[in-house]
């Protein structure tokens, strides 16, 4: 595969179960280099496992990821580590290190890898911790915070190394319209100016429309439909009107699997 | 029957497929750790503080008071036989070769294990350690291996504390309050207790050591990582733990004999 084609990202006939129930069969999928892309879905679609497998943290049962061209399932322990330092990825809950400051966690990839003074790291670190708006927050602990700065100071972390790369798992989720604005910017801004390629995990049709260059809809374990937000909304297809429209009927039931609701309450099902 | 046979055949395959990935997980720390010692030693000292310092005050005080026991407990007995001058040298052996190193094992399951394996597991279920795999940096050599070097290195420190605060609690009942004559309680222990007799104790509390460390890891390492899960791997540390002490105290004690 060409090392420099547009496609940094490419999914092919993946295959992946977690016990008998199968999240993926037959996905296929292509991130473009540069690009900022969405990938969207009902709850339970495996989103989050999908960006787990991209980045080797699952091993899919069937198919290949390539990641710049190369095939992430031959790499060595090293090498995947190697690769994961152009990685930057935002948990959805944060998952800051508990034991460490604000400022330390925001350099602690900055102390594993690299060899910068005590200086140097002061500056990059407040440097990235006032791109989120979290400068004054430094000295404080990460019980301290509440979820939404969590998730701004591992914006923060996660950008720390400027990697090619960044994934964001739902970015949005808790946080105030003004944070969500800055954040929305930055997420555009940062993919632009540093001229990297953002995944991003969001239900935040909204948002995501403001941002996204691409949008892949998950459904059923493969990708429904794609397309930027704009052509998404005008979709034909009913599960993609039904997502983006946020209805109530369509094919995603609302209801999880239930025995019939009046012969629930009356006691009937179990006679 | 046939299903009782069938649950037996399915229990013992899993518990020899545990066992032996419990063998593997051994090998893989030790494989981080020369790394560990000579490249990042600030973290195994920091977890030496967490493991070993800070379990200072239980171990102090539960030696003092188990001392005290053996005083009161050696006194009644050996006086029986007018042997109560010989208390210096039986609590000495008691504490160096058997309760130090035991009580101190125990102890140190409760205190610094159960820690070990409630954090290890609380950063799983928070994601950290997928974070730190992300940061391509490895949460086996980052986090494990110096929280099991720590636990490895503070044991026989431990136990040597606990032997010593063990002999002065029996000191202060035997000669303090029960009037043995304290130059027959030292002069007996130092004439009987050989280097043999601390090395035992010392190399029992490495062991102990190495095992309550690694299980402790272990059992954090592999909660499943729910609230739920974690109190069980913290449980199951303290269960196994124990058992795992008490049974290699024997296998060591019988050959050691």
């Amino acid at each position: 595969m060409d090392q420099h084609s547009d496609n940094l990202i490419e999914i092919k006939d993946l295959k992946y179960s977690r016990g008998p129930r199968v999240i993926f069969e037959g996905m296929n999928l292509v991130i473009k280099r540069g690009e900022i892309t969405a990938l969207m879905g009902p709850s339970g679609t495996g989103k989050t496992t999908l960006l787990r497998l991209i980045t080797r943290q699952l091993i899919p049962q069937q198919g290949t990821i390539y990641v710049d061209g190369v095939d992430i399932s031959t790499l060595s322990v090293a090498e995947l580590y190697q690769l994961r330092q152009r990685f930057g990825m935002l948990f959805q809950n944060g998952a800051l290190l508990t034991d460490l400051s604000v400022f330390e966690n925001v350099a602690f990839p900055l102390r594993e890898h690299t060899k910068l003074t005590n200086r140097l790291i002061r500056h990059v670190v407040l440097t990235k911790l006032h791109a989120v708006g979290l400068r004054g927050a430094a000295d404080m602990m990460p019980a301290q915070l509440s979820g939404g700065m969590a998730r701004r100071v591992a914006l923060a972390r996660a950008m720390v190394m400027d990697p090619d790369i960044l994934i964001y798992d739902e970015p949005f989720v808790g946080l105030d319209p003004i944070s969500m604005g800055v954040i929305v910017r930055l997420v555009r801004r940062m993919n632009d100016a540093l001229d990297i390629t953002s995944i991003i995990v969001s239900h935040d049709v909204e948002e995501i429309a403001t941002v996204a260059d691409r949008s892949f809809l998950i459904s059923d374990g493969k990708v429904a439909a794609s397309g930027s937000p704009s052509e998404l909304r005008l979709a034909e297809s009913e599960l993609v009107r039904q997502f983006m429209h946020g209805m109530a009927d369509g094919p995603v039931a609302f209801h999880f699997a239930a025995p019939d609701y009046a012969e629930q309450l009356l006691g009937r099902d179990v006679e | 029957m046939k299903h009782l046979i069938r649950d037996m055949y399915h229990t013992t395959l899993e518990f020899v497929r545990t066992f032996g990935a419990f063998q593997l997980f051994f090998l893989r720390l030790l494989s981080h750790t020369p790394r560990i010692l000579v490249t990042r030693f600030d973290l195994v000292v920091k977890q030496v503080f967490n493991s070993g310092a800070l379990s200072l005050v239980i171990i102090m005080i539960s030696g003092l008071f188990v001392g005290g026991v053996l005083g009161l407990q050696g006194y009644s007995n050996l006086a029986r036989f007018n042997a109560e001058d010989s208390i210096g040298f039986f609590a000495a052996f008691a504490l160096v070769k058997e309760l130090g190193p035991v009580i101190t094992a125990l102890l140190f399951a409760g205190r610094a294990g159960t820690a070990l394996a409630s954090e290890i597991g609380l950063m799983k279920a928070t994601d950290q350690l997928s974070a730190m795999e992300m940061m391509a940096v490895n949460p086996v050599s980052r986090v494990l291996v110096p929280r099991f070097l720590g636990g490895v290195i503070a044991m026989p420190f431990l136990a040597a504390i606990f032997s010593m605060v063990g002999l002065f609690g029996t000191h202060l009942v035997a000669v303090e309050l029960l009037s043995v004559d304290v130059g027959a309680f030292w002069q007996q222990m130092q004439m009987t207790v050989d280097i043999d007799d601390i090395n035992e104790g010392i190399f029992k509390s490495i062991v102990f050591g190495v095992l309550a460390s690694h299980i402790a890891v272990w059992e954090g390492y592999n909660a499943i990582p729910t609230a739920e899960g974690v109190g069980r791997a913290t449980t199951r540390t303290v269960v196994i733990t124990a058992i795992a002490v008490l049974v290699f105290d024997f296998v060591i004690t019988a050959f050691m004999l």
